[in-house]
């Protein structure tokens, strides 16, 4: 019992005395790399046959075989440091800068918002104003403002990620239970301790739950940002290969694409299990 | 906090009053509920007091208004010679949920009152106090074990720890047992009775079972609904220490009728 550390990720009682019989469906029991490989399989079945039957023109659909042709080709240049590396790097500053930024702002108005009368009264609905508008509409301005470099996709993308951040640190400042409150005013501590102490950790769970609608809204922002902005990151490559109707390259940029924003999210992810470690979240889809 | 007076506190005999609560009054503004209508009494030192009455009779009102959570409408509250206008060291406080926080262990939930109150360092230096607090409430072993490792009345016993640490001279119960099993609520109750003894603390419980108050209690105030008003303070004569026995008894039994028809009239009313 002392030893807590080693106990806390045990979850399941290791002493099985009694063999209980569980009604699970065959479909819940199969384990989770053969389900995903069995999904992997019949999706790309379907596409081969769909392809190979010319049901589709291989402009609009390129082969399964085509597009890995291609990701090897573009992996290869990704490697040696080729020009596409310099173009996947720009993205991903775009990424982080603007995650960064999107961090920054939506707490600080998260907890203008959630903490303070005023803020909740008199920033939030302005928030929801703006939140409702299609954020994408701004890009040219952000262009005309900040011009075609990284500037004006960071300011997109970090514009698109910081609502649900700012809601999700209102929502999780706001979560903390009326007896929470009560003991902390019985303890005297003041309005800043009752917020850092108590409030804020109790609001983790909500917070990540808004960093990592975040952190898929900063990938899309950065890459709408390049269509619509130029530039030269990999949103650009896909723009040109696109044009050329050079559809494996399209296919295999986005998949290519989608590794950087999944490693964003297991970022996220990761960090959440690591600072909120008391609270065990349902695994839900995306968190693999 | 006026040091010299609290010393003269501190040492004064078992039976001098050191709660005194003089027409105390409550309207919610809200709507207009008044809650509470002239609460006068006493508490003295060392004694043990329970409220009970009907639901909505006003009972975490008074104890929220003695802890100075919220202000009285009228009326005065004097803890040790001094008037509470607002949250105080000297009370320690305890509600039906443990409301112990996740990211802490046992430990640091109970020292949390000493962190808040006089930083980290203090804290530090109360775990000390507070693992020999464990140990008295039967805690050994439990001190790095975070609350959702703890059972209910695990969760309650560190509660009791965490308003203990501060050494209150009041403590303020609003039902903190009665989110328990009768047996561990039973087991918790004689806790209670020898920490109170031990410290020699002044206590105040509020409590919706009339066994738990004759137990427990020397006097019962019995309150009324609407507007929730006193209708009799009822002294329990039973011997000290209490013990689990003693609910068999005819005296015990007497005492239970007698204010089991005090809260039947008040519901006519
Ligand atoms: N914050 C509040 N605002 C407005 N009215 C309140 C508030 N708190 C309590 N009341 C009202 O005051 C009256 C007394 O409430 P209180 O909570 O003191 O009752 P209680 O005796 O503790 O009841 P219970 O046994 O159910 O806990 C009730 O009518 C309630 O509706
Ligand atoms: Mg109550």
């Amino acid at each position: 019992m002392t030893d807590v550390q080693s106990n806390r990720p045990a979850d399941q009682d290791e002493d099985q005395d009694t063999v209980w019989v569980q009604e699970v469906a065959f479909i819940d029991s199969v384990p989770r790399w053969m389900a995903m490989s069995f999904v992997f399989v019949v999706f790309v079945g379907t596409w081969q046959l769909v392809t190979s039957l010319g049901l589709v023109s291989p402009i609009i659909l390129p082969t399964p075989l085509e597009t890995l042709e291609d990701m090897i080709f573009v992996g290869k240049n990704l490697l040696t440091g080729g020009y596409m590396l310099g173009a996947l790097w720009i993205t991903i500053k775009e990424v982080i800068y603007g995650f960064a930024l999107a961090i920054a702002i939506g707490f600080s108005l998260g907890v203008l918002v959630g903490e303070t009368t005023f803020g909740e009264k008199a920033v939030m609905p302005y928030l929801v104003a703006i939140d409702t508008m299609p954020k994408v509409a701004f890009a040219p301005l952000f262009v005309a403002w900040l011009g075609f470099g990284i500037e004006s996709k960071v300011a997109l993308a970090a514009f698109i990620a910081t609502f649900p951040i700012v809601v999700g640190t209102a929502a999780g400042l706001h979560s903390a239970d009326e007896n929470a409150r009560m003991l902390f005013k019985t303890m005297g501590a003041s309005r800043m301790q009752t917020l850092i102490k108590m409030k804020l950790p109790t609001g983790l769970p909500q917070i990540f739950t808004g960093l990592k609608i975040g952190a898929v809204g900063v990938m899309a922002g950065a890459i709408t940002g390049e269509f619509l902005g130029g530039g030269r990151g990999f949103g650009e490559l896909i723009r040109v290969a696109a044009s050329q109707l050079n559809t494996p390259r399209v296919f295999s940029l986005i998949l290519y694409l989608s590794l950087v924003g999944l490693a964003l999210y297991a970022l996220v992810t990761w960090t959440q299990r690591k600072v909120v470690f008391w609270h065990k979240e349902r695994v839900g889809a995306y968190d693999a | 906090m006026n040091a010299a007076q609290t010393m003269d506190y501190a040492g004064a005999p078992l039976g001098a009053p050191v709660y005194e609560l003089n027409n105390v009054s409550k309207t919610y503004a809200r709507n207009l509920v008044v809650a509470l209508q002239d609460v006068s009494l006493t508490l003295r030192k060392g004694s043990f007091t329970s409220v009970i009455g009907s639901s909505g009779c006003g009972k975490s009102t008074l104890l929220k208004i003695m802890a100075g959570l919220i202000p009285p409408t009228r009326g005065r509250v004097v803890l040790q010679g001094r008037p509470v206008t607002g949250p105080r060291r000297d009370i320690g406080m305890m509600f039906q949920q443990a409301t112990l926080f996740p990211w802490k262990t046992a430990v640091e939930n109970i020292v949390l009152p000493i962190e808040i109150r006089d930083g980290k360092a203090a804290a530090k230096k109360a775990l000390e106090k507070a693992h020999d607090l464990m140990d008295v409430v039967g805690l050994k072993g439990f001190e790095n074990v975070y609350p959702n490792e703890l059972s209910g009345g695990m969760a309650q016993r560190t509660s009791i720890c965490r308003m203990l640490i501060t050494e209150p001279a009041v403590l303020l119960l609003d039902e903190p047992f009665s989110a328990l099993d009768e047996l561990s609520r039973d087991m918790m109750n004689m806790e209670l009775q020898r920490i109170c003894r031990e410290q020699e603390a002044t206590a105040f419980l509020v409590t919706h079972s009339i066994q738990e108050a004759v137990i427990l209690s020397d006097d019962i105030v019995v309150m009324k609904p609407r507007p929730g008003r006193i209708a009799e303070i009822v002294k329990v004569d039973l011997p000290r220490p209490r013990t689990l026995h003693m609910m068999t008894t005819p005296e015990f039994g007497e005492i239970v009728d007698y204010i089991r028809g005090l809260l039947d009239k008040g519901e006519n009313m």
